[in-house]
């Protein structure tokens, strides 16, 4: 079975909530939209306080080309435009909406039907680009890089084919597994559609082994669009890195910064995003709501939702029997990548696949020892770095040999940390390295 | 509720620890001190205990004492290191010696540099190496196998090793007749000339510890494999050349070289970081063993090839690099 | 006899062709470095701190001698060596030496654990820099000092100490020689280079406002017990213009700054100003007494506020 070729882990899976029908979360009272959700520049507001929003309303426009406009997931009042802790623990400014019934933009399809390819003959590749600008739509991974800004190769680079993202490796996560089991119709018009408007013929969805029921449905359902093929992966962890999936699927390993996918001709979208992408151009709806799942050993009730932005987690939380009295950590996304919140008001934002919750033991690290050199992370790590001596030099802020030692291709999937005997921190010192050099680098290349 | 915890990611822990990982190289080493039991009683027994306690005790009171730190007894590190170090000395030793021997392996050998993971040789090998220049006869006359109730008593008896050094010496292939064959001294059962240090006994015991250490992905097969496959090779080729060089699988499974390629070389923190450096780093202890076996005044060069390659390692490390990911060739 | 003089004369000839090699080569590759480049380097305190902004005492010897050339020392200080280094530097060059003010690093937050509540926990690298990347911290506030002393590590002068009741960073006035490096190392800017201030009574007299919180009053209100709230009571009353509001956050120059008080004194409910001598509390009128007495509760918890505080506390519980 294929699988990435350096490195590597395999986390206990823990899908709980994998048999977990998708549920459709309660309306807010208020909903929160923090103006950057995404990576490049927050969007700008166009909305003022006592306006009044439709569901899909554009409340913020995007403020710049790698950027992405904000669409209202409910309807009501604009309370107040002010600041709220979002995912990083920091203030940000948001946007603050008063629910007011459930009323719809007109021109959102709300129809159930399956709109294919084919039935729209109109959707030019440039079209669909201005569709899923138009509906302020960001890669549904995690990471929130603006869909319009990939599917432009820059110029003198050329897509060969597409690569769907749907290996979900993180642990606890099954929002994009739920995804192609309810919805694979409509997941496989939005590959259509993204391979449409990139204009190659030829498509991959990767899906790791641990989803048999995943491979099997949309291995029959593909069996209608001859140019997508279904590629089943081996479990292993990180998978769902951009990079990783690439060298699985179609044997290219994109070479180090500044070259990114294109370079190889891949384009990875993820299978989420693919579904925003089919929604988007086929029903005109801006993207204002995704799956969460919501999870966690010590949870009554590990549920799947399909959530508006803006939802306070608590709310969701709540939904699933309520947040356990020895809960000692609160992470948004998955174990391996996730962001622990200072509280649990954050809302749900377009990058928010899940919220786990962590007991006391759990959310504990174990205490750090010296280093006893077992190269267990040098094995582990899916780009060939050294974690130890990355973590070594950026802790003594040694940036000229983090930089020789290729600090910037660090992913940060965790890997090293996570396989660590002795429990030392070293994604931690890697990230500052890496944000510190990347810096360094910049204002070199601005001189 | 109590606070809520804040850390970057991950937030996940494979559970791994370093109790865990030396736990298992001591499980590994569990059939060779076994097997030693069977062949020499009481000695052996005498010695591994007296070289587990006394360095357990030592690193316990150096922690505690001197760097006034934290004990870190638990890991189990020194434990591993006495066991080791038992390994490598005859089973006739006195104890006042072993003592010795445990006291420059953690203290010299280990904690003046910090303790576990600063040292740059493997503890046990210094204080092997330590004890070997400075009691060479004690340390070079081993008891015959079988002497189950003997301890300092016990008959002593010629090593394979010297064997082969008398015939490198005289010249004379027809010496090479006195070894065992090479089936006996894998599996240990000695008829004749069975005599060595504890854990070099039986290199099948070994072989079965490096298959569970290999299970339980303590260590990686490039360190053992590239010493055996070099010592096979450069072995062979002298036996081929002149026949006074012993058989290469009999040089193979004698002395300590099986204990060393499994157990001495993958110390962790003397040894490369990398799978490349690995390779290079077995290579040249596999080299330098059988240049100071056949070609040097000791008999015994696995002790010497591993403490001289420690002294390289951090070279391996700065010119060996990982593949980085991105190198790979298009295929 | 014979093989010794052979010998001597081909080692004879080799060291004097060797010498030639050697001469020619030195004046063929000479390099001219001024003279006083040296002479400069050795009264400097050779820290190599960078404090002077150049890169080790060489190279601000070399950019002394450079800015000599020009005809003026100006702007030119080691902070470690100070004024009397400088002097020196400025003798050696044949100028005056530019009068410098000396200068302190001061802390520009007083959220201890009893001002401000710790509300979650953080686990990771003890370091400031990888907490300020996990979140606002262990407070509400996402300004405040982190606590996990990187400007201790980065201090070369063993000037600066956790102090571990309060969690906060303490300069000593002493020691610390103002290069700089605790400033740099604080991922959140706390730290701030200021003149020492003049002298009164045996001890230098500087005012600052010790806190950094941009947010808006009612967050940092809650954040922390002796937040700056950007009330701007003490833009007020400041005479010299000295102090201005930004961003919710008051900051005093420390050019214009006199060190009269009035602001401390004006700052009595959060107590967020910060002097280094004890500003006498003029006499309440009579029509300021209830203004003054519900600020007394919340002073109780203020640690580092200056004598007001003390003073109005028993006057609220009686």
């Amino acid at each position: 079975m294929k699988t990435f070729r350096i490195g590597g882990v395999h986390p206990e899976e823990n899908k709980l909530s994998a048999d977990q029908p998708i549920k459709v979360a309660a309306l807010p009272e208020v909903a929160v939209f923090p103006l950057g959700q995404h990576i490049g520049a927050p969007a700008k507001a166009v909305v003022a306080k006592g306006d009044k929003v439709k569901v899909g309303t554009m409340i913020a426009e995007a403020g710049g080309f790698v950027s992405a406009g904000i669409y209202s997931s409910v309807s009501g009042t604009v309370q107040k435009i002010d600041t709220v802790i979002d995912a990083s623990g920091y203030r940000k400014p948001a946007i603050y909406i008063k629910v007011e019934g459930d009323e719809w933009e007109e021109t959102i399809d709300r129809s159930e039907d399956l709109v294919k390819t084919a039935d729209r003959p109109d959707l030019t590749p440039e079209l669909i680009v201005e569709k899923i600008k138009n509906a302020g739509l960001v890669g549904m991974g995690g990471a929130c890089f603006p869909v319009h800004v990939k599917l432009c190769p820059p110029p003198g680079a050329k897509a060969e084919c597409v690569i769907i993202n749907a290996v979900e490796c993180e642990p606890y996560l099954t929002a994009d597994h739920r995804l192609m089991l309810e919805k694979a119709d409509q997941v496989l018009v939005g590959v259509d559609l993204i391979m449409k408007a990139v204009k190659v013929n030829k498509g991959y969805i990767g899906i790791e082994e641990n989803k048999p029921d995943a491979i099997k449905l949309m291995t029959e359902k593909a069996q209608a669009y001859p140019n997508i093929e279904i590629v089943p992966l081996k479990t292993k962890y990180p998978q769902g890195g951009e990079k990783q999936l690439i060298d699985a699927v179609i044997r290219r390993q994109v070479p180090a910064p500044p070259a990114i996918p294109i370079s190889v001709g891949a384009v990875v979208q993820n299978v989420g995003t693919a579904y925003a992408v089919y929604e988007a151009v086929m029903k005109n709806k801006p993207l204002f709501e995704r799956i969460v799942t919501v999870t966690g050993k010590s949870l009554a009730q590990p549920s799947n939702f399909l959530a508006r932005m803006g939802t306070p987690m608590s709310q969701l939380i709540e939904a699933c029997g309520g947040l356990p009295s020895d809960t000692g950590k609160v992470i948004g996304g998955g174990p391996m990548m996730g962001k622990a919140l200072m509280n649990i008001e954050v809302p749900i934002c377009k990058g928010s696949s899940g919220v786990l919750i962590m007991n006391d033991k759990e959310a504990k690290r174990g205490k750090a020892s010296n280093c006893i050199r077992c190269a267990k992370c040098v094995s582990a790590c899916p780009m060939g770095l050294e974690p130890f001596l990355l973590a070594t030099v950026s802790a003594k802020a040694n940036w000229e040999k983090a930089e020789a030692e290729d600090i910037t291709s660090c992913i940060e999937c965790g890997s090293c940390q996570f396989t660590c005997p002795s429990h030392r921190p070293l994604l931690d010192n890697i990230r500052i390295g890496k944000q510190t050099v990347m810096g360094i680098i910049r204002a070199r290349n601005t001189k | 509720m109590g606070k809520l915890t804040i850390s970057l990611s991950p937030h996940v822990h494979s559970g791994d620890s370093v109790q865990n990982n030396m736990l298992n190289v001591i499980i590994a080493l569990v059939p060779a001190a076994l097997f030693s039991l069977y062949a020499f009683g009481v000695g052996a027994a005498v010695v591994m205990l007296t070289s587990v306690a006394a360095c357990v005790f030592f690193e316990w009171a150096i922690t505690r004492f001197i760097l006034k730190a934290e004990p870190t007894v638990c890991d189990l590190s020194a434990a591993l290191t006495g066991l080791l170090l038992g390994f490598n000395l005859p089973s006739n030793l006195p104890i006042w010696i072993i003592i010795i021997g445990a006291l420059v392996a953690i203290g010299i050998g280990k904690m003046t540099f910090g303790g576990l993971g600063c040292n740059i040789f493997n503890p046990a090998l210094v204080g092997r190496v330590f004890l070997l220049i400075s009691f060479p006869v004690q340390m070079t006359t081993w008891p015959e196998a079988g002497q189950l109730g003997a301890y300092t008593d016990a008959t002593t008896g010629a090593t394979p090793l010297s064997v082969m050094t008398t015939a490198i010496k005289s010249g004379d292939a027809s010496v090479l007749s006195q070894l065992p064959s090479s089936m006996d001294m894998l599996l240990g059962t000695y008829s004749q000339g069975g005599a060595g240090c504890l854990g070099e006994i039986s290199a099948l015991a070994l072989l079965i510890g490096f298959a569970w250490m290999l299970f339980k992905k303590t260590i990686t097969w490039h360190i053992p494999v590239s010493i055996i496959g070099t010592v096979l090779v450069f072995a062979g080729l002298l036996h081929v050349a002149n026949p006074v060089y012993a058989d290469p699988f009999q040089v193979l499974f004698s002395g300590g070289l099986m204990l060393g390629a499994i157990f001495m070389a993958t110390d962790y923190v003397s040894s490369p970081m990398n799978s490349k450096g690995q390779v290079i780093y077995g290579v040249a202890i596999g080299f330098l063993t059988v240049v100071i076996r056949n070609f040097g005044a000791y008999p015994e060069g696995m002790s010497f090839a591993i403490l001289i390659m420690n002294a390289f390692t951090p070279l391996i490390n700065n010119y060996c690099k990982p593949k980085r990911f991105g190198e790979v060739v298009k295929k | 006899m014979n093989v010794i003089l052979i010998a001597v004369i081909v080692l004879g000839a080799i060291g004097l062709l060797a010498s030639l090699v050697l001469f020619f080569a030195s004046k063929k590759f000479a390099v001219h470095e001024d003279p006083r480049i040296g002479q400069v380097s050795e009264v400097l305190p050779q820290a190599n701190c960078g404090g002077c902004g150049f890169p080790g005492c060489s190279g601000f010897a070399a950019a002394c001698v450079k800015a000599a050339d020009g005809g003026s020392l100006e702007g030119k200080l080691c902070p470690v060596g100070g004024q009397p280094v400088m002097e020196k530097v400025a003798a050696i060059l044949g100028l005056e030496a530019a009068a410098a003010e000396p200068k302190v690093a001061v802390v520009r937050c007083n959220g201890s654990c009893q001002n401000r509540p710790r509300i979650v926990e953080y686990d990771g690298a003890i370091s400031c820099r990888v907490a300020n990347a996990t979140g606002a911290g262990e407070t509400a506030c996402q300004f405040g000092c982190l606590g996990c002393g990187d400007c201790v590590g980065a201090c070369k002068f063993d000037a600066i100490h956790m102090n571990p009741e309060t969690g906060l960073p303490e300069v000593d006035e002493e020691k610390c020689t103002a290069c700089g490096a605790c400033s740099k190392a604080c991922p959140r800017n706390i730290i701030e280079i200021r003149p020492k201030g003049r002298v009164v009574k045996g001890s230098a007299r500087r005012v600052w406002v010790d806190c950094v919180n941009k947010d808006k009053g009612p967050v940092a209100m809650k954040a922390c017990n002796v937040s700056c709230i950007g009330c701007g009571k003490c833009v007020k009353v400041c005479k010299f213009e000295a102090i201005t509001l930004e961003n919710n956050l008051a900051y005093i120059d420390p050019e214009k700054c006199k060190a009269c008080g009035q602001c401390v004194n004006a700052c009595n409910v959060r107590h967020a100003i910060h002097a280094t001598w004890e500003v006498p509390v003029p006499k309440p009128k009579t029509e300021d007494a209830p203004a003054a007495a519900p600020a007394a509760p919340k002073a109780e918890a203020a640690v580092e506020a200056p004598k007001p505080a003390a003073e109005e506390t028993p006057k609220a519980e009686a």
